[in-house]
């Protein structure tokens, strides 16, 4: 069995450990009085990002409304991870409906609490990059239109991992998944193809659209803290590693994240109306081959021999982002 | 208040004094004159906070009341033909999720070919999501059947559609008896939801329901609707003593008694058929008409005391189950079943055709002489049809097909050579 040494940061750092921090700046997860909003017991994976993401945002998101908060849940690994009874894991209101309707229901249950007076709660609509770039855009983009007053929070782990890693417009280029599988010239998914959901976000001019990370887990935690104060329809897409549909190590799954983040390959910014008011700086770029040597589903380009036009490809891709998004700091 | 009206207009009054608290709107001929009024009441504040939501979609439409029923809001809309087909998979959801969901189905037919008249396939299509399927006669009904309908979805948490036919009933100006909303108050209490998302006593809606309990939930949806079978009579009791006049219903007689074949049939025909029924017992043919009022649940139990004594039955559908023939005829031969009489299936105004009391009167005088072919569609061209399929047999690439019987037929321009 290998044995992998355990660094332990200090204050100042990007990591979670902030016991040293002041109260104010602590993450909501680290306070005794946290909610659990997704509870334990659920039916993850190990090393899941997306029930890691979804139990710091709505644990943030609970804070930053009081405990006032109605959560709509498109159908995805979330939904059928963390639900089958008689062990549901949520600790707030929750509801399932469809897999592409749930910016749509959460756009009712607004308009009800609105009938209702009841301006307090604040209503999150949550799903996958299939629920929300392909299968649920049209709902999605209904809801951003029409500026409802709901936070749709996506778990972006970027192909259907839930129906057992096919391709999503979110999936990668270059990457294998089990509809875009690496056989005679075909690289895994296409050069070219598919979709910027932030981007399109912002294009609807909605007050608020973010990135995060689970690599930056306060950040993301800052973020939906802040969507939470923000009136109107709010967007914020979270890069979730998923150890089985990426190929790589349970334990790396925040590693992996980070390096997403640190290769320029996941800009994290903040929008506000269609501009970008924010973005993380890279403190210390690295190469995406990093990023893509940990995960089976680029093992194709890695070789030997290597693919080194699909990795010039990636790399320019990461390199864009870094000019676009100004993350040298 | 006695006023002349069109249907759809008449529908929007009433639905403002059943209260809703969200309603959700997407155009599609012909239900959409009802949700246009709606607007404006909602702009005017004339139903309290009611919250008016354009949707981008039919699907939309139906998961954003699916959210606001679940958050305990009294909720509506309406659609129509592909509308309805387009929101499928929300209408089987609304109704396992148990939520009383008022909808109109303006009945349009489904294309290809696209088709904006009036008959049943919509919501016939929809007939076994779950959804009580009220059908109303003329837009008294129509009116009064969206008043007991949400006492009934609310009753028994189960979503209710209210089915009028499009353009014979939504478009047509008639006069209808409006009652005033303090009437309507006193017969429709205010929603009491079963569940509700409710950040002080949370709860989990909608979560996954494995081998071991899916059926015991599916039965209980069931339940629902044989508890309606016996609801509705009671609700439609209640609704006379306070509105002094009958209004729905399971399945209502006309002229039945001693009749030997009883013409049964849903929706706005029956008006036509009442007619042949007075032509023909004036030259003493015993017959008599049944309506269909709730066709889910279907009435087996009540239907099957009306035909009591009846030696003949046709069933007059505006629908068609491809390959098969009727549809609302299979449920009858159901309820019929160890009794040996004839039930006839008729095809009728499919695509908005109109079904006339000569043709009617012809269909009943052939059934008697069991001349009908099974189904029999009325007043199909069969002309049109002989030549198309004669010109398909020597054609491989015949072309489409709808575009070459407008030819035959000369309803359409001439080919464009």
């Amino acid at each position: 069995m290998s044995t992998e040494r355990i660094k332990f940061y200090q204050t100042g750092t990007f990591t979670a450990g902030n016991r040293l921090l002041d109260e104010a700046t602590r993450t909501v997860q680290s306070r005794v009085d946290r909610t659990n909003s997704l509870n334990s017991g659920h039916r993850a994976c190990q090393g899941c990002g997306e029930a890691l993401g979804a139990r710091y945002a709505l644990d943030a998101a609970m804070r930053a409304s009081r405990n006032q908060l109605i959560a709509v849940n498109a159908t995805g690994c979330l939904e059928v991870f963390s639900s089958p009874y008689p062990e549901s894991s949520w600790q707030i209101p929750w509801m399932h409906s469809l897999f592409g309707n749930a910016p749509a229901v959460a756009s009712g249950v607004a308009a009800a609490l609105r009938a209702k007076g009841r301006d307090e709660v604040t209503v999150i609509a949550q799903g996958g990059d299939g629920a929300t770039v392909d299968i649920g855009f049209g709902c999605l983009s209904g809801m951003f239109e029409r500026n409802d007053d709901v936070l749709y929070l996506c778990y972006d782990n970027e192909a259907y991992m839930n129906t057992g890693i096919q391709r999503s417009g979110s999936t990668p280029p270059f990457a294998r998944t089990n509809t875009t599988q690496v056989v005679a010239d075909h690289p895994g998914n296409p050069v070219g193809t598919g979709k910027n959901l932030p981007r399109i976000a912002m294009a609807h001019g909605i007050p608020y659209v973010a990135t995060a990370s689970v690599a930056d887990l306060h950040d993301l935690e800052r973020k939906v803290t802040t969507a939470i104060g923000v009136q109107g329809a709010r967007y914020l897409h979270i890069h979730v590693p998923c150890p089985l549909g990426w190929g790589s190590d349970p334990a790396h799954t925040m590693k992996v994240a980070r390096l997403a983040v640190e290769s320029g390959l996941f800009p994290l910014f903040e929008a506000e109306c269609g501009t970008v008011v924010r973005s993380t700086p890279i403190r210390r770029k690295v190469p995406v081959e990093r990023y893509l040597e940990l995960q089976t589903r680029f093992k194709h380009l890695l070789g030997p021999p290597q693919d080194t036009n699909a990795i010039a490809a990636i790399q320019a891709i990461a390199d864009a982002n870094i000019v676009t998004y100004g993350l040298w700091g | 208040m006695n006023v002349q009206m069109e249907g759809s207009q008449a529908v929007a009054e009433i639905l403002a004094r059943c209260r809703p608290e969200v309603i959700a709107a997407y155009p599609i001929s012909p239900q959409t004159h009802i949700v246009e009024r709606l607007s404006v009441k909602v702009a005017r504040g004339e139903i309290g906070r009611c919250q008016f939501v354009n949707v981008e979609s039919e699907f939309a439409a139906l998961s954003v009341l699916i959210g606001a029923s679940a958050s305990g809001a009294r909720t509506y809309t309406a659609t129509s033909s592909q509308g309805l087909l387009f929101m499928a998979e929300a209408v089987y959801n609304a109704a396992g999720l148990g939520l009383p969901i008022v909808m109109t189905i303006a009945n349009r037919a489904v294309g290809a070919p696209i088709n904006i008249w009036n008959d049943h396939s919509d919501s016939m299509a929809l007939r076994d999501a779950g959804w009580i399927q009220l059908f109303a006669e003329h837009n008294q009904e129509a009116i009064d059947l969206h008043i007991q309908a949400f006492r009934l979805a609310e009753a028994l948490s189960c979503p209710v559609m209210v089915c009028m036919d499009g353009y014979v009933l939504t478009h047509a100006s008639e006069p209808v008896d409006l009652p005033d909303a303090a009437h309507v108050d006193a017969y429709l209490p205010p929603y009491q939801p079963v569940q509700l998302l409710d950040p002080n006593d949370p709860v989990s809606i909608g979560a996954m329901v494995g081998p071991d309990a899916f059926a015991e939930v599916k039965y209980l949806a069931h339940h629902q609707h044989l508890r309606a079978l016996d609801l509705i009579p009671e609700l439609t009791q209640a609704f006379e003593q306070h509105f002094h006049r009958q209004s729905g219903g399971l399945c209502s007689p006309y002229r039945m008694e001693g009749a030997d074949i009883a013409v049964i049939a849903m929706g706005s025909v029956i008006g036509t058929i009442k007619d042949v029924v007075d032509e023909l017992r004036r030259a003493s043919i015993p017959v008599g008409c049944i309506k269909i009022g709730c066709y889910r649940p279907f009435p087996m139990l009540r239907l099957r005391g009306l035909l009591e004594g009846v030696s003949r039955v046709i069933v007059v559908e505006k629908d068609l189950a491809v390959g098969v023939g009727g549809i609302v005829s299979a449920d009858v031969q159901l309820t019929l079943s160890g009794r040996q009489i004839p039930v006839h299936t008729v095809i009728a105004g499919l695509g908005g055709r109109s079904i006339s009391t000569s043709s009617l009167k012809q269909m009943i005088v052939e059934a008697r002489a069991e001349r009908l072919t099974e189904p029999y569609f009325l007043d199909l061209n069969k002309t049109v049809i002989e030549q198309e399929l004669a010109r398909r047999r020597d054609i491989r690439r015949a072309g489409p097909v709808a575009e070459h019987i407008l030819r035959t037929m000369n309803v359409m321009g001439t080919k464009v050579s």
